[in-house]
């Protein structure tokens, strides 16, 4: 297993980062205005509720294709379980609604993304002992045990019925709404923004920290990695669990804004569609994830529009990405800015 | 004692099938190292077109009476499975190839692609609806094994995996092709310094695989139809099949194929909730203890 395999990702050139940098402030400042510019021109259609609620799903997928991403694009392990994280962390909020009656959002998102900590501290042992093939299918056969558990022992988890999840209250209940479409298109737009920044910031520090230039050299060369004395075993395992981490504060903000938690997303396909948002936006940079989530989104709610058979579409764009743009979005976007730069 | 007998039957007939599955699956992995998620959803089109064959081929034969299917339809088993091992034949020069030379995570991209255009292509020519087959496997009849009675189409897939086991096993141990695919499987560019054409063993390998997953759903659906999503779960079962033998070892998923159908019958005889759960479990373990599997090299 140690001989030298074909390395993920060959590292974006350092010198390029800060130019992507520079375009996601005026991003983020027209993510925090959009409620705004309801009606405006040209923006506008982005700005209906409707349309912030698309974005909200959007952002929501993008924090868990980020945490997806920790694994692939910085460790170069490819999960095919990260539904496990996702979903442990919904159902976490359906039982807290069902059995204790608990509707704050604050103690969802303790319990949600402690749960997933503790999920992917148990996973964790047993998985980043194995790399590539390995670890796909030991976290795919790993996250069907949830998805089967969800699904038989129905008097527990409703089966295929699922949990109900009410509206919560805000900041330990002192913001309450009853009027359903406007509590999700605005006080949770901005609640998804705002922890959808710290999601980023957080990953942003990690990645660019020593622990995350380690775990690239992890990526590239495991055995060179431990040559230069990085305890390879030890950062995998907390890259791990960071990656679970996040990718479960996803999943409990989407069991609220979706409003019903099925043993769907503890399913294996739904870990490949989160698989698909990193590969869309692009897994070899730091902003592909969060940019594939969001334009997976899209891509699914007009692709579903359009025909019944948006499967089958979606796998015909996976299939052209991986063969033709391996890089997703951002990669098509920088070839498309340097050659702008070369014809000028 | 003849319900024992039937139980012993049914964990017989569910492995004969996975073993097919997970025998192609295994197969493909052991020479290309592809891992091919798309493979449950081939399993799902030889059901298909095997469905759709004998309605076909029934209505005609038998003036449209329903469950009247004579059993010289089981001959469209081979050729539902050769349907769809072409459909493996164009899939691997066309896709796949190209990617050989990358990470071996695209592989699992792509077949992950390759799985939803599939499910939505059976879903375009057949439609949402499940087809069955079931006038074939009630045109059987059944038998008396061991004071138990039990289908005669049962035992014909029994003994059809067996067989296929064995033929497989001639073929890859007692054939030139079988030492071809084993050298190619050793090591690639060596195979091709001794003169093996190395494309041409990988479409043969490739298709040889799908053939089997095109004849496991062939075989399944007159027992129990043809439906969207069966793919899915079948792929999953496959994997833990192969992670408890060892991927890429013929016998490994021979044994695993056993040990998965042995255990889901017990399992849905007493613990029908832990049913699923029990299998991945099982997988785990094995993964924990041997990584390469039981009869696998690391």
């Amino acid at each position: 297993m140690n001989e030298a395999q074909p390395t993920l990702a060959p590292p974006v050139p350092t010198a390029r980062r800060p130019a992507a940098a520079w375009a996601l402030g005026p991003l983020a400042l027209l993510l925090l205005l959009l409620p705004l510019l309801e009606g405006v021109p040209l923006v506008g259609v982005l700005a209906s509720p409707f349309q912030r609620i698309q974005m909200t799903y959007g952002l929501i997928f993008g924090i868990a294709a980020l945490g997806f991403n920790l694994l692939l694009g910085y460790t170069g392990l490819l999960s095919f379980g990260h539904s496990a994280f996702f979903g442990g962390a919904a159902y976490t909020v359906g039982f807290l609604v069902r059995y204790l009656g608990v509707t704050t959002m604050e103690l969802w998102l303790a319990a949600g993304v402690a749960a997933t900590v503790l999920l992917a501290a148990v996973f964790g042992l047993v998985t980043v002992r194995y790399t590539r093939i390995f670890f796909s299918i030991l976290m795919l056969a790993l996250s069907q045990v949830l998805w089967a558990l969800a699904l038989k022992f129905f008097w527990i988890t409703n089966g295929t019925d699922g949990l109900r999840i009410p509206t919560p209250g805000l900041l330990g209940g002192l913001v309450r709404t009853e009027d359903k479409l406007a509590f999700l298109a605005t006080t949770y737009y901005y609640y998804v923004l705002l922890l959808f920044f710290a999601a980023v910031g957080l990953l942003w520090v990690l990645t660019h920290s020593p622990f995350g230039y380690a775990l690239q050299a992890i990526r590239d060369n495991e055995v060179r990695a431990r040559f230069v004395g990085i305890p390879v075993r030890r950062y995998r395992y907390l890259a791990f669990v960071v990656s679970g981490g996040v990718t479960g504060l996803a999943g409990t903000l989407w069991a609220p804004l979706n409003g019903l938690v099925t043993p769907d997303i503890l399913y294996w396909p739904f870990s490949g569609r989160i698989v698909f948002m990193a590969v869309l936006g692009g897994f070899k940079s730091f902003a592909g994830p969060m940019v594939g989530g969001v334009a997976y989104n899209y891509l699914e709610t007009y692709v579903i529009k359009t025909t019944q058979y948006w499967q089958g579409l979606l796998g015909v764009i996976l299939v052209a990405l991986v063969l033709v743009m391996p890089q997703g979005i951002i990669g098509a976007l920088g070839w498309l800015r340097r050659r702008a730069r070369e014809g000028a | 004692m003849d319900v024992l007998a039937v139980q012993v039957l049914n964990a017989l007939l569910y492995a004969a099938v996975l073993f097919l599955i997970a025998g192609g699956l295994s197969l493909i992995y052991g020479v290309m190292r592809i891992v091919n998620l798309a493979h449950g959803n081939l399993y799902a089109l030889g059901a298909y077109v095997m469905a759709w064959a004998v309605g076909v081929a029934g209505a005609s034969l038998s003036g449209g009476i329903p469950g009247t299917a004579p059993p010289l339809l089981v001959l469209l088993l081979p050729v539902a499975a050769a349907v769809v091992a072409v459909v493996g034949a164009v899939m691997e020069p066309t896709l796949l190839r190209p990617l050989y030379r990358r990470a071996e995570e695209y592989q699992l991209l792509i077949t992950f692609g390759l799985l939803l255009i599939l499910e939505d292509v059976m879903r375009i020519l057949w439609g949402a609806t499940p087809l069955s087959a079931s006038g074939l496997w009630a045109a059987f009849g059944s038998a008396n094994v061991l004071g138990a009675v039990y289908p005669r189409y049962n035992l014909l897939v029994i003994v059809l995996g067996l067989a296929v086991a064995a033929l497989l096993w001639a073929v890859v141990y007692r054939t030139r092709f079988g030492v071809v695919l084993r050298a190619t499987s050793q090591d690639r560019r060596m195979a091709a310094a001794m003169g093996i054409d190395v494309g041409r063993t990988y479409v043969l390998a490739f298709a040889l695989g799908t053939l089997m997953a095109g004849l496991a759903g062939a075989v399944i659906v007159p027992i129990q139809g043809a439906v969207l999503g069966m793919g899915v779960d079948a792929l999953v079962l496959a994997f833990v099949v192969v992670v408890i033998g060892g991927l890429g070892s013929l016998e490994g998923a021979l044994a695993g194929a056993l040990i998965v159908g042995i255990v889901r019958t017990v399992a849905i005889q007493y613990f029908p909730e832990l049913e699923l759960a029990v299998l991945y479990l099982i997988a785990a373990a094995v993964l924990v203890t041997r990584p390469a599997g039981l009869l696998g090299r690391a």
